[in-house]
């Protein structure tokens, strides 16, 4: 009798831990954009990162999700990220501007990193740029032991390809030729462009549509023109590339219900 | 004046019944359209990301042809693999088991030629160390999990759809208006997993 019981105990068990694997998907864990499960950040560093990735998706709407964990529950790291970006829906509906870096750490098996892009990103950040950031930013760092730094260089990027501070092109471009004074010229001849057509576009008031890459610094710059005048600073300093932060804990509205679609890369370490 | 009052309730409850069941039907039917729509939808997500992996791959056997010419038969595999995959393609809206099963067979097809190739590469560090097939791989590997997350997500809607005409007593109607149940994209044993692309 006690072993039927026990047996029943065990099956019920498992039953519960299998929806409880399942259910991490389905709703937001906390309502913020970054989920330090596997505690790799110092509460400074949970901090930085949250108020630059909540005053970001402040004045852009675009979502970067940050979710570090020990276990990934059998999925794949590019497998769990999508699942948790399409389950949470981190980026807007419609928009699907959202991005998902998930994070376990190396310990007796591999670390393992993802950057998953939703299908409003992946024109943006293509899985040629993704995998990048992960092998040039994320992983050099990582093997260094500094696991923040390579996470916020990443977020860096991220924010400064969504924004359309310079496009995904001129990142690669970067990247690829080491040489960060032409790269800088390339950069900045972008720049100028999109300032100057979102500036002519501006009055028209067109809508964002994904798979255009010339819209996307439109909006950035005028949620940014907007922003300056409104109660967060911002990165009031948009001529000069390099922005200061305001003062003051910027909160989080929510997920938007953004899609994903597997575009994106990962690597180990 | 008693037997025209039940007259009157017996032509509401009439005209109350033909509304009620009219607008049942109306919104069954509706739904049965936009649902049967969604599946031909993410039908059509499934054959894009597909094709995006057939697009890559022209690319990607130049690049490893200029370092591994000697694979000429892997090469070729690949190749052919290819041109039978996007030969076949599905009519969305007529998803029967069938023309599912060809649509798999010729993409898993592919997806072997690809994995032998893969194993090929291993013995070319140079072509490895190459930032061209770098960016190939990292494209390749983001289309192996689209191709997974769609075929997913076409899967989570026939299931919707199907749960939803063979549920009595909207399988009637499905029926009288034609509503089939489709098929499923079931990945082959082997593909289940996307073929590994790490180096």
């Amino acid at each position: 009798m006690k072993k039927y019981i026990f047996t029943g105990l065990v099956v019920l068990f498992a039953f519960l831990n299998a929806t409880q694997a399942n259910d991490i998907f389905l709703k937001p864990q906390e309502k913020q954009l970054v989920i330090d499960n596997a505690k790799v950040f110092s509460q400074s560093e949970v901090e930085a990162l949250k108020q630059k990735l909540h005053q970001f998706s402040n004045e852009t709407s675009t979502q970067v999700l940050i979710y570090t964990t020990n276990d990934l529950l059998g999925y794949d790291v590019a497998d769990f990220a999508q699942r948790l970006g399409e389950g949470w829906g981190v980026g807007q509906k419609g928009f699907d501007n959202g991005i998902v870096i998930v994070f376990k750490p190396k310990d007796e098996t591999p670390g393992r990193i993802t950057l998953q892009t939703g299908y409003g990103i992946e024109p943006v950040i293509p899985d040629i740029t993704a995998n990048r950031i992960i092998d040039n930013e994320m992983i050099p760092e990582f093997k260094k032991g500094n696991i923040y730094q390579g996470i916020d260089k990443a977020v860096d990027v991220c924010i400064a390809l969504t924004k359309g501070e310079f496009t995904a092109d001129g990142y690669k471009e970067q990247t690829a030729s080491g040489d960060s004074i032409a790269g800088f010229i390339i950069v900045l001849i972008i720049f100028l462009f999109t300032f100057i057509s979102a500036f002519g576009r501006a009055k028209k008031n067109k809508h964002y549509t994904a798979g255009s890459k010339s819209n996307l610094p439109l909006w950035a710059a005028l949620f940014l023109l907007g922003g300056s005048s409104g109660r967060s600073s911002g990165w009031s300093n948009f001529s000069g590339g390099s922005g200061s932060f305001g003062g003051g804990g910027s909160s989080f509205g929510g997920f938007g219900g953004g899609s994903f679609g597997g575009g994106g890369a990962s690597g180990s370490w | 004046m008693n037997s025209k009052n039940s007259k009157w309730i017996i032509i509401g409850v009439i005209v109350l019944f033909v509304f009620l069941s009219f607008s049942w039907f109306k919104n069954t039917y509706n739904t049965m359209v936009t649902m049967e729509e969604a599946t031909t939808a993410t039908w059509s997500q499934v054959e894009n990301v597909y094709q995006r992996r057939a697009d890559l791959i022209p690319n990607l056997v130049n690049t490893v042809k200029g370092y591994a010419s000697h694979e000429q038969e892997t090469l070729e595999g690949v190749i052919e693999a290819r041109s039978k995959a996007t030969s076949v393609t599905i009519d969305p809206t007529n998803l029967d088991a069938n023309s599912m099963q060809q649509f798999q067979a010729a993409q898993d097809g592919l997806s072997s030629a690809l994995s032998r190739l893969m194993v090929v590469v291993e013995r070319y560090p140079d072509l490895k160390a190459n930032q061209n097939f770098l960016d190939l791989q990292a494209q390749l590997e983001g289309t192996e999990n689209r191709i997974t997350v769609e075929r997913r997500k076409f899967n989570e809607t026939v299931q919707a759809y199907n749960a939803f005409i063979r549920l009595f007593p909207k399988n009637i109607l499905a029926n009288m208006a034609g509503f089939e149940k489709k098929a499923y994209f079931q990945a082959a044993a082997e593909a289940q997993k996307a073929p590994e692309v790490n180096f």
